[in-house]
């Protein structure tokens, strides 16, 4: 069977828990998590999570049907299975003597990253992109040094009308 | 002679009353909000949570309230209730503590999707979080075991909660909704207003099935050579036993009940197999294993009836009956999955099948192997053998009574030697396996019945997690007949430890057991003990005519193991037949 990367968009009730339920649900029937993210959805006390998961098809289809089963999830959608739109953020802090900066300003421009802030010898660049984007910016700062490494986890969205 | 169990007060009228919009507090809404909901009957302890609730009780007699000695006591009281009526079991515990003792048999009703509501108290809502005097996360301990779960914040909130526990608990696959209610909620006073509205758009469960599927299913039923059903207890909940016996009465193919379908389908019926899988019967587990086409109707493929996975009816094409999607290819793949209440199902489906004549030689092929391999067991004149046991209680009570169980060897016994041939009257634990669960689900069995036979069987090792409750049945003369299978050891235990961990018994001798014909006197419920054949046949008929509560002690001999077995990672047909072989 074959290992893939899924995402998956549940959309659940704004409820308290409702994060632990899910969560726990893949803990306990041992799902992988590799990201979850969650924030407001289109419509009031709904909310939407992006889950990457791996595993093969019929694990994702248990996760699918267990999701259902809890009272609070209202949809689930495979968004692998559609052309998508997958995003993250990540904030990497990155050493940076004032002798460095000029190429890792090189660095950040190629990848259409921002600086957003400047310390004595250290910056903070915010990326924005698929996860091999993150990925790739993250390997190249990776000799200067990274400090601190924050990453949102995937939001994603299929693409279209559908 | 009927029990002391106080009157239930409510009418229509009352009802009626109750209905009104009035200010009231959250303790009364509770009750009130029960009733409504067709409550009967409720298992409880108190404490400081949930005294406001309790307080609303003082004199209450719309319902009764049965005070048990331990949560787990009316936990599994409730859970008897509930699989002997088919309503709803509520039970009220305090926080912390109280609302802990409740874990174990919620996940035994989990397991075996059993509707409860189950009202726990919590400390204050400003308290919540703070480590607080008997504080528990019960929402959180609980998630995993739980249909779903509810922590009330306002007593606004408490009518629809209530109204949708219920609902959530006894449709679809049922199970048990936790609601917990912080003591300033309960204590709180709002306008009462009975909940009505449900508001679950995440909770559809498809009732009615894919037509195109049944179509599959009826044609498959037509080619078969060698069909086999398997029914569950999703039988007996959604109450299709008739729908069974019509569907098998047209199609005559095999069937097999797993623990908790037993009753589903009348075991005197030619065609039934016995109960299939661990400790199933020969012809069951080898019909399972030569079926080209595996009719599955409510049961799910746990491993104690599939043994081996890989080499599991490795010929037949498999339908999947289950109201729960998620439960369809979990374990076993389905060719042809059937989404549906199972009452459902098999109504729309006997219209369409009829008794496929390819399949005669397979009918007679298990009709030979049911001869030639049946139950038996090698009896004894001068010990009591604990099946004989078994076979006493179901000839002198002509399989009428509603029988349960705990957990081990006299359970097995019991799925094997007496003859179900009523929904609902096999209560026990299948699918956690919960020791102490037997005697107090047979007082809930018993509320919900007061004039039927319960007989609730026991091990002594079993007998003595849940033995308090022997004070419930006493005070108000709840007359279950208790039985106490004293082979003086674990012996389930005992059983694995001697055929698989080289007969190193460990830590499976219960000497130091009560006198159990004491303990029962001391609670001040009728004891009596039988050792051997003529004293067991005397005392039994001693207990049936006893009215009220009675336990009896049967002292059956040491060394007995269940048989046929499977040992664990073995595939179904490789039985272990015992001595009787
Ligand atoms: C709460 C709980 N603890 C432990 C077990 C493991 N267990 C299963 S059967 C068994 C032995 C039961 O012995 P007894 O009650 O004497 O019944 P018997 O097997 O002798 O009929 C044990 C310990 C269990 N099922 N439940």
């Amino acid at each position: 069977m074959m290992m893939k990367s899924h995402a998956i968009s549940v959309l659940v009730n704004d409820q308290p828990g409702v994060l632990q339920r899910v969560s726990g649900l893949f803990g306990r029937r041992g799902f992988n998590i590799e990201s979850i993210t969650v924030g407001q959805s289109e419509e009031m006390g709904l909310s939407r999570m992006v889950i990457v998961t791996q595993g093969d098809d019929k694990t994702l289809e248990q996760i699918e049907k267990q999701l259902y089963k809890l009272i609070d999830v209202i949809k689930v959608v495979n968004l692998s299975s559609k052309p998508m739109v997958g995003r993250e953020l990540a904030l990497i802090k990155v050493k940076s003597e004032p002798a460095e900066r000029p190429e890792i300003m090189g660095v950040v421009e190629t990848f259409r990253a921002a600086v957003v802030d400047i310390g004595t010898n250290s910056m903070i660049v915010q990326v924005v992109g698929d996860t091999d984007k993150i990925n790739a910016m993250i390997e190249l700062l990776h000799p200067y040094g990274i400090r601190e490494l924050s990453r949102t986890g995937v939001t994603a969205m299929i693409r279209g009308n559908a | 002679m009927s029990a002391h169990i106080p009157e239930v007060q409510s009418t229509d009228e009352l009802r009626q009353k109750w209905m009104k919009p009035e200010i009231i507090s959250g303790s009364e809404i509770l009750l009130r909000s029960l009733l409504l909901e067709g409550v009967e009957c409720v298992f409880g302890y108190p404490g400081g949570a949930v005294l406001y609730i309790y307080d609303a009780l003082y004199g209450f007699t719309d319902f009764k309230h049965l005070l048990t000695r331990h949560e787990q006591g009316a936990i599994h009281a409730a859970d008897g209730y509930a699989r002997a009526s088919g309503k709803v079991g509520v039970c009220i515990a305090t926080s912390g503590p109280g609302a802990t003792n409740t874990v174990t048999g919620i996940a035994t009703a989990f397991m075996d999707s059993v509707p409860l509501v189950v009202i726990t108290g919590n400390v204050v809502s400003s308290l919540i979080g703070t480590d607080a005097f008997q504080e528990a996360d019960i929402t959180g301990i609980t998630m995993p075991i739980t249909k779903h779960s509810y922590l009330v914040r306002d007593v606004e909130e408490l009518p629809r909660v209530i109204h949708e526990a219920f609902h959530i608990a006894n449709t679809g696959r049922k199970g048990p909704v936790l609601i917990d209610i912080p003591k300033d909620v309960s204590a709180n006073k709002t306008l009462f207003q009975p909940g009505q509205s449900l508001k679950l758009r995440g909770y559809n469960p498809t009732v009615i099935p894919n037509r195109l599927q049944l179509d599959k299913l009826a044609t498959a039923i037509q080619e078969s050579e060698r069909p086999v059903i398997i029914a569950g207890g999703g039988v007996v909940y959604s109450g299709a036993h008739e729908e069974l016996l019509k569907f098998v009465t047209q199609t005559e193919i095999p069937v097999t009940t797993t623990l908790l379908g037993l009753g589903g389908f009348p075991s005197g019926n030619e065609l039934w197999m016995g109960m299939p899988g661990m400790h199933g019967t020969y012809t069951a587990n080898q019909a399972i294993q030569q079926a080209d086409l595996l009719i599955n109707i409510g049961a799910r493929f746990d491993d104690r009836v599939t043994g081996k996975l890989d080499g599991f009816a490795p010929l037949a094409k498999i339908v999947h009956i289950d109201i729960d999607p998620a439960e369809i290819g979990k374990n076993v793949k389905a060719d042809i999955p059937i989404v549906g209440d199972v009452k459902t199902v098999l109504e729309l489906l006997n219209p369409l099948v009829s008794r496929s004549h390819k399949a005669d030689a397979w009918r007679s092929k298990i009709s030979e192997m049911k001869k030639n391999k049946p139950w038996k067991y090698i009896d004894s004149e001068t010990e009591l053998k604990p099946q004989w046991v078994i076979e006493l209680l179901n000839d002198t009570t002509n399989g009428e009574a509603i029988v349960t169980t705990d957990v081990g060897q006299h359970q097995m016994w019991a799925a094997q030697y007496y003859r179900f041939n009523q929904p609902r009257s096999m209560i026990t634990s299948g699918g956690l396996g919960t020791m102490g669960f037997g005697f107090p689900a047979a007082i809930g069995a018993q509320m919900a019945y007061p004039e039927r036979l319960v007989i609730s069987i026991n091990g002594d090792g079993g007998m003595q997690m849940c033995a308090q409750e022997l004070a419930i049945c006493a005070i108000n003369n709840i007359p279950v007949k208790i039985v106490v299978i004293n082979n003086q050891v674990l012996g389930m235990v005992r059983q694995w430890q001697e055929l698989i961990y080289e007969q190193r018994y460990s830590h499976i001798d219960l000497a130091g057991s009560p006198d159990f014909v004491k303990l029962a006197e001391a609670y001040g419920v009728k004891g009596l003990r039988a050792s051997n054949k003529d004293e067991a046949k005397q005392v039994w008929q001693e207990a049936m005519d006893t009215p009220g509560p009675v336990l009896v002690e049967f002292v059956v001999c040491k060394g007995e193991n269940v048989y046929p077995m499977v040992p664990q990672g073995s595939t179904i047909d490789q039985m272990l037949m015992g001595d009787s072989e």
